[in-house]
């Protein structure tokens, strides 16, 4: 592992090395192997992943994930569904960063319909993008801690998801799976005290993460259970598709918020924190840097949208986006389109795209082929956990049976985000 | 940047600001190593799609069951214009990204039809191992040269592919009692 480089820098060879092992196979010469089933109902595999490790002593020699426990067949559905309606599957897909997986197909839509949203919308979206970032973060380090020892973190986290779900209820009047983003811009106006709420929290949530390193940087359990644990180095975890927070504790300086800004991103100052280890400790210190950079962007957003008050939340496309319910009793063609729009649905042109963005577990995609009907003909979810989970086998090096677990954890796979 | 060079190139399409590099499926794999060691070192995902029934009525949004039963609303299925046609039946679409400023995305296709199969990339970007294997599982699309083609989210016993648009949603047939 060359850990020597301690600039960040876009990797930029071409050539991967080979042969990365995307399942680790057992020596045939070793004899004594246990063969263990472990999952799918573990309270460690993070939702229903099933492995089946070999086992020489305590290390791990051959790993094998079975998947598809959760497969629920969203994209099926969604072929059956009209755009309108399907805005209410992505959040189902990745649980976690609910709101995150709403954002790319929302995205996706508009840029199939050339759809311009309006400002408060964006920079709503990106407050509520960066909340998702920090629930999901808190949601990883409290079980992640949680299944290695470390129950107290499990508590703390979750005390501060409370606060960020509460914010959630505030807007849009549900905990998860929000449903809030629309095509076309947001479903309701920002209610009024949710500026307020928002600041307090970004206040808070600094101190509460030096709490979190206060636990768990010194501890020496911790320090002793993810340093050096889980390898990946940058060459690996680029041929292995890794994207997001497992890349970048990999040393590859890659953000799609700086290098492609989507939204507003632009224009709101962060940092992206690089770590170079590439082990269970850098992927946990990648994180809750950028919870705080998360809450940093939070605070302008907040700040840019309390001079928006009074502005459209939703674009005017009245072929796209429901008219205000109040018009519908006065408005005959307001009606028509209501009519319209909630019973056959709206057409999307003809074509192809795929847009991707930085969710907080790498790069969530989603490929969107219309044929001009009010339903979509094809939806393929990107799925950072995907590439993830397939990257376990390549961190099982000189594994024991113990530093699987902080390692399936630290690679932070939702279980449906991989099945979808 | 020209993309004359990438082998096997049949058609180069830009649509929604985005680049689409169809290739002749028996050089897919000559196409990837040109591409890969050009900078797009990451592959992010391998996207089939099936256009069975493409741009035919009554096949959007196929809902129905094995013998065929649409229960679909003729009234949703009027289209503004016929869809343009295509090719064969399947396309798989592979998503590129270089690396470097500016994030550089390219979508590689290849077109086929049903006993038709594709060269395997996994030895240019190991991460389509699992790619592969849920576009076989759900599209039931041959990977020639794949370690391992085995189904990944459907059980190993399972019949039939699901996300192709002549499986049903419904899966099970519904049996009524004068049938028997």
């Amino acid at each position: 592992m060359a850990t020597t480089e301690r600039r960040p820098e876009i990797y930029m060879g071409s050539r991967i090395p080979q042969p990365i092992p995307t399942v680790l196979r057992v020596d045939p010469e070793l004899d004594d192997v246990l063969t263990v089933n472990f999952g799918p109902n573990h309270p460690s595999t993070h939702g229903v992943l099933r492995l089946i490790v070999d086992l020489h002593g305590e290390h791990v020699v051959g790993i094998e994930a079975v998947i598809g426990y959760l497969h629920t067949g969203f994209e099926k559905t969604m072929e059956h569904k009209t755009w309108w309606k399907c805005v209410t599957y992505p959040a189902r897909v990745d649980y976690v960063s609910f709101q995150y997986n709403e954002l790319v197909f929302v995205l996706a839509v508009e840029k199939l319909l050339q759809l311009e949203t309006p400002r408060k919308a964006v920079w709503m979206r990106m407050a509520l993008g960066e909340l998702a970032r920090i629930h999901s973060h808190l949601v990883y380090l409290g079980t992640a801690a949680l299944e290695i020892g470390a129950i107290s973190m499990f508590w703390y986290c979750f005390r501060e998801r409370d606060l960020v779900l509460d914010l959630f209820e505030m807007v849009t009047g549900v905990r998860m799976h929000t449903r809030y983003f629309q095509v076309g811009g947001l479903a309701e106006d920002i209610p009024r005290g949710f500026y307020d709420e928002a600041r307090a929290f970004c206040e808070r949530m600094p101190k509460a993460v030096d709490e979190y390193e206060t636990i768990l940087n010194q501890n020496k359990i911790w320090l002793e259970r993810t340093k050096g644990v889980g390898l990946l180095n940058a060459e690996d975890a680029i041929a292995l598709g890794q994207t997001g927070p497992n890349l970048r504790a990999s040393g590859v300086d890659w953000d799609l918020r700086k290098r492609e800004p989507y939204l507003a991103y632009d224009q709101v100052e962060f940092d992206v924190p690089v770590y170079y280890g590439g082990d269970v400790y850098d992927r946990y210190k990648v994180r809750v840097d950028e919870m705080r950079e998360s809450t940093k962007i939070i605070a302008q957003c907040v700040d840019r949208l309390e001079g928006m008050q009074g502005e459209p939340w939703i674009a005017d496309e009245r072929k796209v986006v429901l008219p205000p319910r109040e018009e519908l009793h006065t408005s005959m063609e307001s009606l028509i389109h209501h009519f319209k729009i909630v019973t056959e649905g709206y057409r999307v042109p003809e074509g192809e795209v795929y847009v991707g963005v930085e969710s907080p577990r790498g790069e969530s995609g989603c490929y969107l082929v219309s044929d001009g009907g009010p339903k979509p003909w094809r939806v393929k979810f990107r799925a950072p956990s995907f590439a993830a989970l397939h990257a376990t086998a390549a961190c099982m090096t000189d594994a024991a049976i113990a530093d699987l677990i902080a390692i399936v954890g630290s690679l932070d796979a939702v279980m449906g985000d991989v099945d979808r | 940047m020209t993309y004359e060079g990438v082998p096997g190139l049949v058609e180069t399409r830009e649509a929604f600001g985005e680049r689409t590099l169809v290739v002749d499926p028996a050089r897919i794999v000559e196409a990837c190593e040109h591409l890969r060691d050009d900078g797009f070192i990451l592959l992010l995902d391998i996207s089939p799609t099936d256009y069975l029934g493409w741009g035919e009525l009554g096949v959007a949004g196929y809902f129905g069951t094995d013998s065929g039963r649409d229960l679909n609303e003729p009234a949703a299925q009027g289209f503004a214009r016929t869809p343009d046609p295509k090719p064969k039946r399947f396309s798989v679409s592979y998503h590129l990204i270089r690396l470097a400023e500016g994030a550089e995305r390219v979508r590689v296709q290849v077109w086929l039809d049903e006993d038709e199969s594709v060269a395997s990339v996994v030895p240019v970007w190991p991460t389509a191992d699992w790619h592969e294997r849920e576009a076989y599982d759900m599209f039931g699309i041959v990977f020639d040269g794949h370690p391992n083609l085995t189904r990944i989210l459907m059980d190993a016993d399972w019949e039939g592919h699901p996300l192709r648009k002549d499986y049903p949603l419904g899966g099970e047939p519904v049996r009524f009692s004068e049938e028997e």
